[in-house]
């Protein structure tokens, strides 16, 4: 191996690990919050690459309609759970969030999606089809399961994802998709090239890192979400609601799912399941970070993010494999490091 | 004049056992009502239940209505309960503490209470950028109370204030409570140290084994032979 070919995969690598980054950190997030292992996270993945692919051949993308679906759901939950003690100010609120929201968005797709847009608008609306559906999969899935053991939440999420997966292929059909990069060409660095896609996503990834820094230490509902982390009780008591910040939890989730969708849809073929394995190495760093530190996932998915591009190099039939190896000696080390300590 | 707070039988059962048997009692406007008895005869679980925290049956009114159903929707009626636990946020410094406490509120209330309650307890204002998790056992209670008041609350509920605490802190925690009644706020404090209690409570009501024993104006209870005999000790 010669140094242009060690500076590919360390390019690769990189770029990858970026968006694994990304995907670990929101699932770091919605555990802390809510202590739901978020294992339908990569399905968000693949609903905005998949969104993205088709706007750009000028179609209508399933999940704008699959969106109002979750809406409607959502919206009958909240009548059904209304029942005894109607409540105006809640149900003007819920036809708001639940059937006004999901109907403009798919009003503004279908005007949108014919056209011929630039590539950030079309990015943009993958966004808002598809990060709403975070508070409608908290709704219609986890709410009602708020105080639920970790054990049921997670099986409540393999449940979710199978749904989920389901659903995309019902509405994306099993082709696989790609969508046209943000912008083309690259740049030398050096004698080594750096297409423009890869920028775009470590400068995504970069602002979302910075983006929830300043969300989690400057703005009280982020001062909210990390009390809900440390002190579940103690947020209740200062008036802080499980839903406000579950829903929020929920909906970061899915919008950083769409943005890693929106990144990766150009450079790999997405399919309606491709979501699960991205997800997966995003949880590989996760775990390493103990499903509790940020900077420890962002460095863990670069990792990860090498591992693999290096492993493709010289053992590309293992390196699925090797990639998910890396999380049986951090679980070993961590079993014999940490306390135990009972679910409570 | 309508009361404040009112439990009309109030039953607390954690699996098969029962208790709380039926508790009830009300309590004024601007009053310190104090509930004592020994531990592990419910007054935990009786603030617990008021605050929606565990499930209990029997009828809650606040301010003349069924009170709210949620932990949340209580603290927005302007209820707040400090526990026993502090339940406070470690992690995070002691101003994120406060001002989470006043996250009901607007931001203009919000910094106006916090600069208040700075210069209510100047041990906290010292420690703003500190972890509340490092403080010390008497300043993570001021800043439980602190944080509590920053919700602006008609009803406080304390439990336990003095758990811990050194004699000298008990009483500057106790003398803060009374202050709190002069400016208006009405407390339900649980307490085991009933001699503390007692010289600052309005009403008392004596707690064995789930159910209310004994009522009556603090400063008679606080004269009563059964209560002097068991909780405050002959020799005082």
């Amino acid at each position: 191996m010669d140094s242009t070919i060690l500076a590919f995969l360390v390019q690769d690598g990189l770029t990858n690990g970026a968006i694994y980054a990304l995907l670990g950190l929101a699932l770091v997030l919605v555990f802390a919050v809510t202590r739901v292992i978020f294992i339908p996270q990569g399905e968000f993945v693949a609903y905005g690459a998949l969104t993205l692919a088709l706007l750009d051949t000028g179609r209508m993308p399933g999940t704008a309609l699959l969106l109002l679906c979750f809406g409607l759901a959502a919206f009958l939950l909240d009548l059904w759970s209304m029942r005894h003690r109607p409540r105006i100010g809640e149900f003007s609120r819920s036809v708001l969030v639940n059937l006004v929201l999901p109907v403009a968005i798919y009003g503004a797709t279908w005007i949108l999606a014919p056209m011929q847009l630039n590539a950030a608008v079309k990015a943009l609306l993958t966004m808002a089809i598809v990060a709403p559906m975070g508070l409608y999969v908290y709704r219609i899935a986890y709410r009602p399961l708020a105080d639920a053991s970790v054990l049921v939440l997670l099986i409540t999420s393999v449940g979710v994802h199978l749904a989920m997966m389901g659903l995309g292929l019902v509405f994306f059909g099993a082709e696989g998709l790609r969508a046209r990069p943000l912008s083309g060409g690259s740049f030398m660095l050096g004698f080594l090239p750096i297409p423009a896609q890869a920028l775009w996503i470590y400068g995504c990834t970069i602002a979302a890192m910075v983006g929830l820094y300043v969300f989690f230490e400057k703005t009280l509902l982020g001062k909210a979400l990390r009390a809900t982390a440390v002190n579940r009780l103690g947020a209740r008591l200062v008036g802080v609601r499980t839903q406000l910040t579950g829903g929020t939890a929920f909906i970061l989730a899915a919008t950083i799912g769409a943005v890693s969708g929106v990144l990766i849809a150009p450079i790999t073929t997405i399919y309606y399941d491709t979501g699960f394995l991205i997800g997966l190495k995003g949880f590989v760093a996760a775990i390493i970070g103990g499903l509790a530190s940020f900077p420890v996932t962002a460095l863990a998915a670069l990792g990860v993010g090498l591992v693999e591009a290096f492993a493709s190099f010289f053992a590309s039939n293992f390196k699925e494999i090797i990639v998910f190896t890396l999380i049986i000696p951090v679980l070993i080390w961590r079993s014999l490091t940490t306390d135990h300590h009972e679910e409570d | 004049m309508s009361l404040l707070l009112e439990l009309r039988d109030i039953r607390v059962s954690y699996g098969k056992a029962e208790v709380l048997h039926g508790v009830s009692f009300g309590m004024e406007r601007g009053k310190i009502v104090t509930v004592i008895g020994a531990n592990g005869a419910g007054k935990t679980t009786l603030l617990n239940a008021a605050m929606g925290i565990v499930p209990s049956t029997g009828t809650i009114l606040y301010e003349g209505a069924a009170v709210p159903a949620t932990v949340e929707a209580r603290v927005a009626a302007g209820m707040c309960l400090v526990s026993e636990k502090r339940e406070l946020f470690a992690t995070m410094s002691v101003e994120d503490n406060m001002e989470l406490g006043g996250f009901l509120r607007s931001g203009v209330e919000r910094a106006e209470t916090l600069a208040d309650l700075y210069q209510r307890f100047p041990r906290l204002a010292e420690r703003r950028k500190q972890l509340a998790g490092t403080l010390s056992g008497g300043e993570r209670q001021m800043l439980a109370l602190a944080r509590a008041l920053m919700s602006r609350p008609r009803l406080l509920l304390l439990d336990e204030p003095s758990l811990g605490l050194a004699p000298r802190i008990v009483a500057e925690i106790l003398g803060i409570v009374s202050e709190l009644r002069m400016a208006g706020v009405s407390i339900l404090l649980v307490e085991q140290n009933a001699r503390a209690a007692l010289e600052i409570a309005d009403e008392a009501h004596l707690m064995e084994l789930g159910e209310i024993r004994r009522s009556g104006p603090a400063a008679s209870m606080a004269a009563d032979p059964a209560v002097v005999e068991s909780y405050l000790g002959t020799g005082a």
